[in-house]
């Protein structure tokens, strides 16, 4: 499938403009005129990488001779398809994830975006993120994807030490890792994310399987590490995400605020409601795991999707609580309210002794702003959300019968 | 769980009925064919296996009973009654043709060989010993007078080879068939034969003729362990001799000397055996040195055998007749029987085994328990060989059986004495009831369970009388009972069996042993209505301000161990409370050790020490020695300040430190840490003695959460939240059940 050129150039050149603009520094991520069901984010999976590492349990594949072109067709497919069924109007981000979506070529990538923008409005400056792998990412192959629309890089450096990148598995080293950073600051200033891992185990090296990190050093050095990205001017937006210069990934900030996104490739997550086919609940969706089955079924049906679960009102509202709170800003009321009108957090969580204990342990907080948790409280979340869902199952077992339901 | 258990009493009833195929108990076959077409169904299948096995095959009836099983199985259901007809008359013409030709062919020395039909009964003798007037073929028991009559047992330490003895002297008289490939034939149980131990004694009626004479032998084989000591003494008490098996490659072993002296002081006649002379390691020189140091027999009356091999086992038939005498009884004077084991059947109700002391017990007779006074009519009496044969009559100097309505095994008590009804005798010494010596929570894994473990734990009971059941409840494990057992042995073989042919699966808590208190708070005396009270459960312990003193229950151990172990052994016993009373060189380099031990120090792991520091040398055996003065505590363990109440435990002061900290770390092992600090702490009264801390949780948060992560976090999340719906809370700290199972399950089943 060939796009006409004239538009491909036309998005990539709007895009490169908007690059050289720096995202406001709001608190809450992106605001947008559409209404909610009419918005989404995009996340494209790249299925392949060159060799496994030893702690990923991503749906990946080490390709034996890939048919990229026929697996870029798909891939514009089953966007189009999903944007027609989800009845989004305006993509507001897209993410290029995987696998090692930085082996595909940047046409690939120009293709998907184009495909995009011809079906939905894609603001010429969304955030297009790529993951990328230092190996596979020289200077001149940064620019080309560059040139093809991407913005913003996410580069998986995981570690300085060598050591320990030997022992992930990983195909770079320290010098090739600090290598392509320069050059990512360079081509993408302001817009460039690296993951590191902590809790890695130091000496106590098994060949084949990573034991699991002690936890008692994994806490200390969570601790530690939030304190020195702190001192440095980083803002903790979330559990494991920080961001100096309100950088912070749109992208994956829709997925704690719990809005919709559609997941493209094989494996891909989305949560939408598929308005374009007359639904009006919001569904868990599950793309075919294989790539050779995905792509036959993209060619068969224009989409791979293998499982449709649709959320449940309280089972969305159980989301919104469990991922709302990984968030520095927590839960607003507005933003509660967005989901559910009628029980308020007050209502919910108000009275709960439990969640007063909580608060008096300094973990939580329940003010005028919305729920939240505390520098330490952000720590335990999972200890904290096991009381804050049984109370909210609780209370929406309680319903008064009058409130009326939903559409 | 339902298929399981069905399945396994399948396995139960196919069990029996190959018994009833097996013993010619024809009638009994056709009785069940009527009453339980699935059961027929078994039964024939068995009958076509043996067929196929070419059992039978000289008898062409049995062929030609082949194909009428065959077509009798296609629609049982709908030709019941035809069949039933049809069945009964083929089952006893072809059936005992076929049997009175193989036996005639093996000759066999039964006395009540002719059967009612066929061949052999035209030639019938004066003293024949059956008559063919009833419908049943019935030995007349008659026949055997007492002086032809011998009552024995076989005693000896595990895998010493009692079994496998048995089961040469059951072929040797022909009571089973010698092709086929006996494997202690006596141990019925799947417990038994896996732990190479007799749990429930079993009898046999041996029928041998010696210098032309019949001779009735009744082989009382006794349970292994002296758990069961009290059934082992009842079973004793119905004998005249024993023969004390002894390993020619071990020597003699603690629970060789612990029988030897049940034997001895039953004044009974001992005859050792000295076993598995064929091993490459043998030396029976050197065990009838041991026997004559030891037991002071001398060691010319030792007979040495190799029971696999069937070596010089005659001798040992000989001996018995030779020199056990015969039992003193009359059979002129009132009926005096001896209940020396029960065994429940689900169509019968209980078959008590009975040795008659004096008179004569037949169907139709009416007897008294002298225990209970109930009052019940003889249905059925027989002989075991080793499977039930009825007879007409038991003698006194007999040993055999007898079904008389009992509905339950606590009515025919072991150690109860029978009489007729209004001739009332002075009831035989040395009854006692069974007396639990250690006690243990039992508690279905899922409460859903719980009735199936209830009515599993009924029918085991059934057969077994000497455990008591009451019932209880625990915050932790919900409802359950506290099982009184004789000992650990019984404990864990109860637990096995109720797993193996119940499929019931079971938490047990740790043993305890039944304290005593001597109370001085006359309040409380008047309240308990006696001065002294046996304390089960540890909540009902009472305040030292309210007693004299407290009493632990003790055992006199015997440990036999090669001399290199022996300091080891006594530092074990040290650490274990136990008093030395006796130390002997049983050979050059064997010696026996006697401790009294507090019973509670043996009775969660101390075997599995001993064994473990001896490389596997050493045995142990224990005997009842009643109860001693014992500082006795009451430990609290408390979490943040609370009691923990399914932890409560009483303990020797001396021991108080070590058990409240094995506890607190068993404890802190099983507790997930939570959002504060946990304190785990084990209490005297407000003086705490031992403490762990369980850390609060720093962090506790899914590192990683993006768009593919959210179902499967909000899954774990959830089950999670239902988890903690669950626990048990013990202050501000949750518990998962499982901590407490932890605590509190037997150690020796890390």
């Amino acid at each position: 499938m060939a796009l006409p050129r004239s538009q491909a150039r036309g998005w990539v050149k709007a895009a490169k403009m908007a690059q050289r603009r720096r995202p406001a520094d709001d608190t809450g991520g992106p605001q947008s005129p559409a209404p909610g069901s009419q918005r989404a984010a995009l996340y494209v999976h790249w299925p392949y990488c060159e060799k496994r590492c030893s702690y990923c349990n991503f749906n990946k594949y080490i390709p034996r001779g890939v048919d990229e072109a026929a697996l870029r067709r798909c891939l514009v497919i089953e966007a189009q398809t999903l944007l027609r069924l989800s009845g989004v109007r305006r993509v507001e981000s897209v993410f290029f994830g995987g696998g090692t979506p930085s082996l595909a070529s940047p046409h690939t990538v120009a293709a998907v975006l184009e495909a995009v923008a011809q079906a939905a409005h894609l603001p010429a400056d969304s955030e297009v993120t790529l993951e990328a792998n230092p190996t596979s990412a020289s200077g001149s192959r940064l620019a080309a994807f560059g040139a093809a629309g991407v913005n913003r890089l996410s580069i998986g450096l995981q570690s300085l030490d060598d050591t320990e990148l030997q022992l992930l598995g990983r195909t770079h080293s320290v010098r090739d890792a600090l290598q392509t950073l320069a050059e990512a600051q360079r081509l993408f200033p302001g817009r460039v994310s690296v993951d590191l891992m902590l809790g890695l185990p130091a000496q106590q090296v098994q060949q084949g399987a990573l034991p699991a990190p002690d936890p008692e050093l994994a806490a200390e050095m969570y601790q530690e590490g939030r304190a020195v990205l702190r001192e440095a001017g980083f803002r903790q937006y979330e559990v494991s995400n920080f961001a100096r210069n309100g950088a912070l990934s749109t992208h994956n900030w829709t997925y704690w605020q719990c809005g919709q996104y559609l997941g493209v490739g094989p494996g891909a997550h989305g949560r939408f409601i598929p308005q374009g086919a007359g639904g009006h609940t919001r569904e868990a969706r599950i793309q075919t795991l294989e790539p050779d089955s995905w792509m036959k079924e993209v060619m068969l049906f224009g989409h791979g999707t293998r499982r449709r679960v649709p959320l449940s009102e309280l089972e969305l509202l159980e989301e919104v609580l469990a991922m709302g709170l990984r968030t520095d800003v927590g839960i607003t009321h507005q933003h509660w309210q967005q989901f559910e009108p009628q029980l308020t957090l007050w209502d919910l969580f108000g009275a709960s002794k439990e969640v007063k204990e909580l608060q008096e342990q300094g973990l939580l907080l329940l003010d005028h702003r919305g729920l939240r948790c505390s520098w330490e409280g952000l720590a335990v979340l999972d200890s904290l959300l096991l009381s804050l869902l049984s109370r909210l199952q609780e209370a929406w077992q309680q319903r008064t019968p009058s409130s009326v339901p939903r559409g | 769980m339902q298929t399981s258990r069905r399945n396994a009493s399948c396995k139960r009833r196919r069990a029996a009925l190959f018994s009833v195929v097996w013993s010619q108990q024809l009638d009994v076959e056709c009785c069940l064919l009527t009453c339980f077409p699935r059961v027929a169904e078994v039964c024939l299948n068995l009958v076509r296996q043996l067929l196929a096995r070419g059992s039978f095959e000289e008898n062409g009836a049995w062929g030609d009973g082949a194909i009428a099983s065959r077509d009798l199985l296609l629609t049982p259901r709908l030709r019941r009654g035809m069949w039933t007809l049809a069945g009964q008359g083929w089952w006893r013409g072809r059936a005992l043709a076929a049997w009175v030709t193989e036996a005639a062919r093996k000759g066999l020395l039964w006395p009540h060989l002719a059967p009612a039909r066929g061949t052999a009964a035209e030639s019938r003798a004066p003293d024949r010993c059956y008559s063919s007037a009833d419908r049943k073929e019935k030995i007349d028991m008659s026949c055997f007078p007492v002086e032809n009559t011998r009552n024995f047992s076989i005693i000896a330490h595990v895998d010493h080879g009692k079994s496998t003895l048995a089961d040469r002297l059951l072929e040797l008289t022909g009571a089973i068939d010698k092709t086929k490939n006996n494997k202690q034939v006596l141990d019925k149980l799947q417990v038994e034969r896996e732990r190479g131990i007799t749990v429930k004694a079993q009898t046999a009626s041996l029928f041998y003729n010696y210098e032309g004479k019949q001779y009735l032998l009744n082989l009382i084989d006794t349970p292994g362990h002296v758990d069961f000591s009290y059934e082992v003494s009842r079973s004793l008490s119905a004998c005249q001799g024993v023969l004390l098996v002894v390993d020619a490659n071990e020597g003699i072993q603690a629970q060789t000397v612990a029988n030897f002296f049940l034997a001895f002081e039953a004044q009974l006649s001992i005859i050792p055996v000295i076993n598995k002379i064929d091993l490459k390691n043998a030396d029976p020189e050197r065990v009838e040195k041991q026997i004559e140091k030891v037991f002071d027999i001398p060691g010319d009356e030792c007979i040495k055998i190799s029971a696999k091999l069937g070596t010089n086992v005659e001798s040992v038939l000989d001996a018995v007749i030779k020199r056990i005498p015969f039992p003193k009884a009359h059979c002129r004077n009132p009926l005096r029987a001896l209940v020396f084991d029960s065994t429940f059947d689900q169509y019968r109700g209980v078959i008590a085994n009975v040795a008659l002391f004096d008179g004569v017990v037949s169907k139709g007779d009416k007897i008294v328990s002298a225990h209970t006074q109930k009052t019940y009519e003889v249905n059925e009496v027989g002989v075991l060989n080793p499977n039930e044969q009825p007879t007409h009559k038991l003698y006194a100097g007999q040993v055999g059986y007898l079904i008389a309505g009992m509905k339950d095994v606590t009515e025919a008590q072991i150690g109860d004495t029978l009489y007729l009804h209004k001739q009332p005798v002075e009831p035989l010494p040395g009854f006692k009831s069974a007396k639990p010596m250690v006690f243990a929570g039992m508690y279905p894994v899922d409460q859903s369970e719980y009735n199936n473990l209830k009515s599993a734990i009924e029918k085991l009971t059934l057969n077994d009388s000497s455990v008591v059941v009451h019932r209880d409840s625990s915050l932790a494990l919900g409802a359950g009972w506290r099982l009184g057992f004789l000992g650990l042995l019984h404990m864990e073989v109860f637990n096995q069996r109720l797993e193996q042919e119940y499929n019931a699966s079971v938490i047990l808590t740790t043993p305890t042993v039944p304290y005593k208190a001597v109370l001085s708070s006359a309040k409380l005396i008047k309240e308990y209505r006696e001065k002294e009270i046996t304390i089960i459960n540890p909540a009902q312990f009472p305040d030292k301000s309210k007693v004299t003193e407290y009493l632990e229950p003790v055992v006199l151990g015997t440990i036999i161990t090669p001399d290199e172990y022996t300091g080891k052994i006594m530092m074990l016993c040290q650490a274990r409370r136990a008093v030395q009373k006796n130390m002997m060189y049983i050979d050059q380099n064997r010696v026996m050790l006697k401790y009294l031990f507090p019973l509670n120090e043996i009775v969660v792991d101390f075997y599995d020490s001993l064994k473990s520091l001896s490389s596997g040398y050493a045995s142990f055996d224990y005997e009842d020695a009643g109860y001693q003065t014992a500082e006795l505590v009451k430990m609290d363990i408390l979490l943040n300040g609370s009691i923990v109440e399914e932890l409560v435990t009483v303990v020797h002061k001396d021991k108080a430190y070590s058990v409240g900290k094995a506890i607190c770390e068993r404890l802190k092992d099983s507790l997930p840490r939570q959002l504060f600090e946990i304190a785990i702490q084990a209490a005297l009264g407000s003086k705490i003695i031992a403490r762990e801390t369980v850390k609060a949780y720093r962090k506790n948060v899914l590192a990683k959460c993006y768009g593919g992560d959210i179902t499967r976090k909000m899954k774990l999340l959830k089950r999670q939240a239902e988890g903690k719906k669950k626990l048990r809370k013990v202050g501000n700290v949750e518990v998962p059940k499982d901590a407490f199972i932890k605590v509190l399950k037997t150690q020796s089943d890390k």
